[in-house]
């Protein structure tokens, strides 16, 4: 039986770790994702999980200890954002490429500088390369599946890569919402134990992690990681399936809103979906045919499936909440163009940057891009591809 | 499960790497060749060996195989060409180009 709860997002991200109990979760604070190992100590102090929790002196440690815990052979995680994931940069790869499937319970936030603390999407989307899964939440509630589903990604035998479960900071992670939470013995159940083939603490078959490997051999070592990448998104979807036969609420590579008959499209990524949700509602109920196209699954990018469901579209514009300085857009806006171009489309495609350091992102907004979006389509002509949203100039 | 690493080597293709580049398994490096990226290999002359034998403990890859009291030809499949034999020899007996 389903639990109905009013949660923040980092205090579902926090149960959901409760109901999952990991092995080790090393964690050093930084705004706004604090409140995740905090609420978690209570759970060690209270004795409500077993698991390890290690306060480290930084976020370089906290990420090499779960690192370190993982090759041990435990499950492991840690918590972060923006700065602290910067931080993280060098082991970051050292997760993907030993191909150890520990999680991240990242809360987006501008990175510096100027310093900022609150949502955008850069802190992310500079680790977009590093070779992990890469999960996006709209609110908490997806925010909470996401970290119940993640594991079983990361751990398939497949994939073995790490995985990070993002929502956007303060905007989800602080904000309260109604919320349905499972049963604790349902998570455990769904989750299920870590049996990984080897590890560091086997007595019965010692283990070499991260050899050096020289000209000869990289190349083929990175080949043979995208593999486990190549395996994410069939088994995204499985994994989604099982959920959705435990919660009533399923997911995909990305939520197609609205899109069956639309000609005007958004993509975006985050809770500014919610908003962009209730323009295309005011808009359909005015008689435009306007949807949204919302990335849950953006590393691996699921391009072949994003261009299919945006076929019929006569105009998208897509939506970066982080700069890319490649002074052509970001890079959600890099990444659904080139599937577009793959796929041959006819779409007339914009990219704008938004929502940068917590800038609001209101339902006027939105309604005003589906307007810009049917004019570029009446003109046959994109114009300056590259924009920005609500930018004083 | 330990590791099989006999594809290893620098005509493995990417499907013969284990998972991760993990090595699972003791003792696993007779069986991996650190000598095959070497660029020069030591010559053993073996009329001016006098069989001191001041070679084979200054050897870092333990390439210098010792039966009976004497040492052997190299064991090439480890050696990788540091030179430093050529330099223990007092008896010109091993040589290496630019050593």
């Amino acid at each position: 039986m389903a639990k109905r709860d009013r949660l923040s997002g980092n205090e579902a991200i926090a149960i959901a770790l409760r109901q999952i109990n990991p092995d080790v979760f090393p964690a050093f604070p930084i705004t706004p994702s604090t409140e995740i190992p905090q609420y978690f100590a209570s759970f060690v102090a209270n004795g409500q999980v077993d698991t390890e929790f290690i306060p480290v002196e930084s976020e370089h440690s906290s990420m090499s200890a779960a690192i370190g815990a993982s090759a041990a052979g435990a499950r492991s995680l840690t918590a972060t954002s923006s700065c602290g994931l910067a931080y993280m940069w060098e082991e970051l790869y050292i997760a993907a490429s030993n191909r150890l499937p520990l999680a991240l319970a990242l809360v987006n936030r501008a990175l510096s500088g100027p310093i900022n603390i609150n949502c955008d999407h850069s802190d992310s989307m500079g680790a977009r390369d590093a070779g992990w899964i890469q999960i996006y939440a709209e609110n908490n509630q997806e925010a909470y599946d996401n970290m119940v589903q993640a594991y079983r990604i990361a751990e398939h035998e497949s994939v073995r890569l790490p995985i990070m479960i993002c929502q956007d900071g303060f905007i989800t992670s602080h904000a309260v919402e109604n919320m349905e939470l499972l049963e604790d013995e349902e998570v455990k159940k769904f989750v299920g134990e870590y049996q990984p083939e080897n590890y560091l603490l086997n007595p019965e078959c010692p283990m070499a992690v991260g050899p050096y490997s020289i000209t000869d051999y990289y190349m083929e070592a990175k080949r043979s990681q995208a593999e486990g990448m190549r395996h994410v998104e069939e088994v995204v979807l499985n994994v989604a399936e099982e959920f959705a036969g435990i919660s009533g609420r399923e997911y995909g590579l990305f939520e197609a809103y609205r899109m069956e008959d639309a000609e005007y499209a958004v993509v975006m990524i985050g809770s500014a979906a919610g908003t962009t949700k209730d323009a295309i509602d005011k808009l359909r109920e005015q008689g435009e045919k306007v949807g949204l196209l919302k990335i849950r699954l953006y590393r691996p990018f699921p391009a072949e499936a994003i261009a299919q469901a945006l076929k019929g579209v006569k105009a998208v514009a897509v939506m970066d909440r982080a700069e890319g300085y490649t002074n052509h857009g970001g890079p959600l806006g890099a990444d659904v163009m080139a599937a577009l171009y793959r796929a041959r489309s006819q779409a007339l495609a914009v990219n704008y940057i938004y929502g940068l350091g917590g800038r609001d992102v209101r339902v006027e907004d939105m309604e005003g891009i589906f307007a810009t979006l049917k004019q570029i389509a009446a003109d046959g002509d994109a114009g300056e591809t590259y924009r920005y949203l609500g930018i004083r100039e | 499960m330990a590791a099989d690493i006999t594809k290893l080597g620098v005509k493995a293709t990417w499907k013969d790497l284990t998972e991760g580049m993990i090595i699972a398994g003791a003792g696993t490096s007779k069986e991996f060749n650190t000598g095959e990226w070497s660029t020069d290999k030591p010559v053993f002359i073996e009329e001016k060996c006098k069989q001191c034998l001041l070679c084979t403990p200054v050897c870092p890859d333990s390439c210098i195989p010792v039966k009976d009291g004497k040492r052997g030809e190299f064991d090439y499949d480890h050696c990788k060409g540091c030179g430093i034999c050529v330099k223990s020899c007092p008896f010109g007996a091993i040589t290496m180009e630019g050593v």
